[in-house]
């Protein structure tokens, strides 16, 4: 067996005692166990588990089984590239993982958009949560043996995946915001649309909670499971649900509000609790807080027909057929210059609020066609380190519990 | 309702907290930067954790092979205090780039552990104290090239290369 990293267990195991868990030492006689990195519910990574009787003594999390090198390749890469292939990461969650490239690109850039534009940006971001969250849950279902709860959730992010094909022309890789403006106008009955999925989804999400959150079984296995708490939360830095549901009111659109979210009227769901089960409910109440963005976004939207949805000094540059063809189908064809342009030299820091937790980019340029240096930390990548520090304690049948109530995405992790 | 923190107040409460140690201070897009000596790095982490700075949002390395040194960025913010959460500090060192060690900050802020390595393996800055310093993401062989620095160079095939264009 492997020499094991002592010095951090030990600090693991000391803070794991003071949440009143008790640890026990690791006997000689330890079993080391490969979870993954082929699909037991683990998905593209490989957990190694050393385990005493079944009690987990230690967890080390080996990720990076999917990493595509997405910070190299946006440095040889002409500014609007990155856009498509960061999306690659999260293809299910596409337009909060490239808002905020975009928002840093604009910083840079001293470039804002139209407000139709942000309302557009906002109104997919919602609809993506929604559909990433359902995705989770699904996965979640999965890892519970639970399948009805993973038929429902795949069926019913099937509703919101149509939305986003509606509005952006793409189920998942949408493309959609480049630095000024977005790429697709709304058709004319997607706000009809958009408010039927809304009913749809608040009805199921009812039935949701009868099938499955209020399941006497799935109660007992995520109850009291995984807890985090308040300033273990915080001292390891996870994002997103995992850190509302630990009592920490930390959302990026609520502390930070980027794009028109200080507009908007919704609630951040945080509960204090910690464990599993927490986690799972901050995602529901989510759901429901996006539908209500969803609503809000549509109204306005459908009040303000006929702005702008690229910044006015892109719109002045496009040339007559570029213009009748944004006029006739509400589509923004882009010019060679866009793909060829040069972005002031400077950096700049964005962030935003996707549906795993918080995206980070840093962005520097040195003026020229490609940037310099393009720095991307993802939520499943700040959340890695929960296996590490968590897991230990627990039975190995928790570990499943703990992995879907966390939803890390390994793609999205490895970057 | 606390009324939000000014930059203008965050950056005298940093320079008062951190004396001695901040080279340069100043507003970027997006964050505050906070240039400190490499040697100091510890010692400005511990006073901004104490400042309620509880976590590291991403540590970045920048290289800059003209002016042969490789920047190390840690980018910290707040969990818990909700005023200083609006504000994104960014904790800058620069270190030789033939020589790129570092004091990890893995004990000050826990969240750092997992990007230390990543920072490791992409430009090999070694992380002095890194209670389990290894490449994270890549394999070994492929982490000791190094390949976020900027003399890799990514090749791509060309396959019609050499091919003349007559017609």
């Amino acid at each position: 067996m492997k020499e094991s990293p002592t010095s951090t267990s030990d600090v693991t195991i000391k803070e794991l005692e003071t949440r009143g868990i008790q640890v026990r030492k690791i006997e000689k006689e330890v079993y080391e166990v490969f979870i993954g990195p082929q699909h037991p519910g683990s998905g593209h990574m490989r957990i190694i588990v050393r385990l005493d009787g079944d009690i987990i003594a230690e967890a080390d999390p080996d990720i990076g089984y999917v990493h595509r090198t997405m910070e190299k390749l946006s440095e040889v890469r002409e500014w609007l590239k990155p856009i498509p292939l960061l999306e690659r990461m999260t293809i299910i969650d596409a337009c909060n993982i490239t808002v905020p490239y975009v928002n840093a690109l604009e910083k840079l850039m001293d470039k804002a958009p139209p407000p139709r534009a942000s309302y557009l940006r906002v109104l997919l971001c919602e609809i993506n949560r929604v559909a990433s969250h359902l995705y989770g849950f699904g996965i979640f279902g999965v890892f519970l043996g639970h399948s009805t709860a993973y038929m429902w959730a795949f069926g019913d992010r099937e509703v919101f995946v149509e939305l986003a094909e509606i509005l952006t022309g793409a189920r998942l890789t949408h493309t959609y915001p480049i630095p000024g403006g977005v790429r697709r106008d709304m058709p004319q009955d997607f706000p009809e649309m958009a408010r039927r999925a809304v009913k749809y989804m608040r009805r199921r999400l009812i039935e949701y909670q009868r099938i499955f959150l209020d399941n006497p079984v799935i109660v007992k296995r995520l109850e009291g499971v995984g807890v985090i708490s308040k300033s273990l939360a915080a001292e390891l830095g996870i994002v997103g649900p995992n850190i509302r549901g630990s009592g920490i009111k930390y959302d990026v659109r609520l502390i930070e509000p980027y794009e028109v979210y200080d507009e908007l009227e919704f609630e951040i769901p945080v509960y204090e609790e910690g464990d599993a089960l927490a986690r799972t409910w901050v995602r529901v109440e989510e759901i429901k807080q996006s539908l209500n963005i969803i609503e809000q976004a549509v109204d306005w939207l459908e009040r303000h027909k006929g702005e702008l949805i690229l910044s006015k000094d892109d719109y002045d540059k496009l040339p007559k057929l570029h213009k009748e063809i944004y006029e006739k189908t509400g589509r923004v064809k882009l010019l060679p210059v866009h793909a060829s342009m040069k972005i002031p030299a400077g950096k700049a820091v964005a962030r935003g609020e996707a549906g795993r937790g918080e995206i980070f980019y840093y962005v520097e340029s040195d003026g020229g066609t490609v940037p310099y240096r393009v720095r991307v930390v993802t939520p499943s990548a700040r959340n890695a380190i929960v296996f590490k520090y968590i897991v230990p304690g627990h039975k190995l049948m928790d570990l499943p519990a703990i992995y879907g109530s966390i939803d890390y995405f390994p793609p999205e992790s490895d970057r | 309702m606390v009324e939000a923190l000014s930059l203008d107040n965050i950056i005298n409460s940093i320079k008062l907290n951190l004396e001695g140690l901040v080279k340069s201070i100043s507003i970027s897009k997006g964050y505050i930067e906070v240039v400190v000596d490499a040697s100091h790095i510890v010692e400005a982490a511990l006073k901004l954790k104490s400042m309620g700075y509880d976590h590291v949002k991403s540590i970045t390395a920048i290289d800059y092979p003209k002016e042969s040194k490789i920047r190390v960025v840690y980018h910290a913010s707040s969990y818990i205090n909700e005023d200083l959460a609006k504000t994104i500090i960014g904790l800058t060192a620069d270190i030789p780039r033939d020589n790129p060690v570092i004091d990890s900050l893995s004990q000050v802020w826990r969240s750092v552990e997992f990007q230390e390595r990543e920072v490791y393996e992409f430009f090999g800055v070694i992380f002095r104290e890194h209670p389990d310093l290894r490449p994270l993401l890549v394999i070994p062989e492929l982490a000791e090239k190094k390949v976020l620095r900027k003399d890799f160079i990514v090749k791509e095939e060309s396959i019609y290369e050499g091919i003349p264009h007559k017609y």
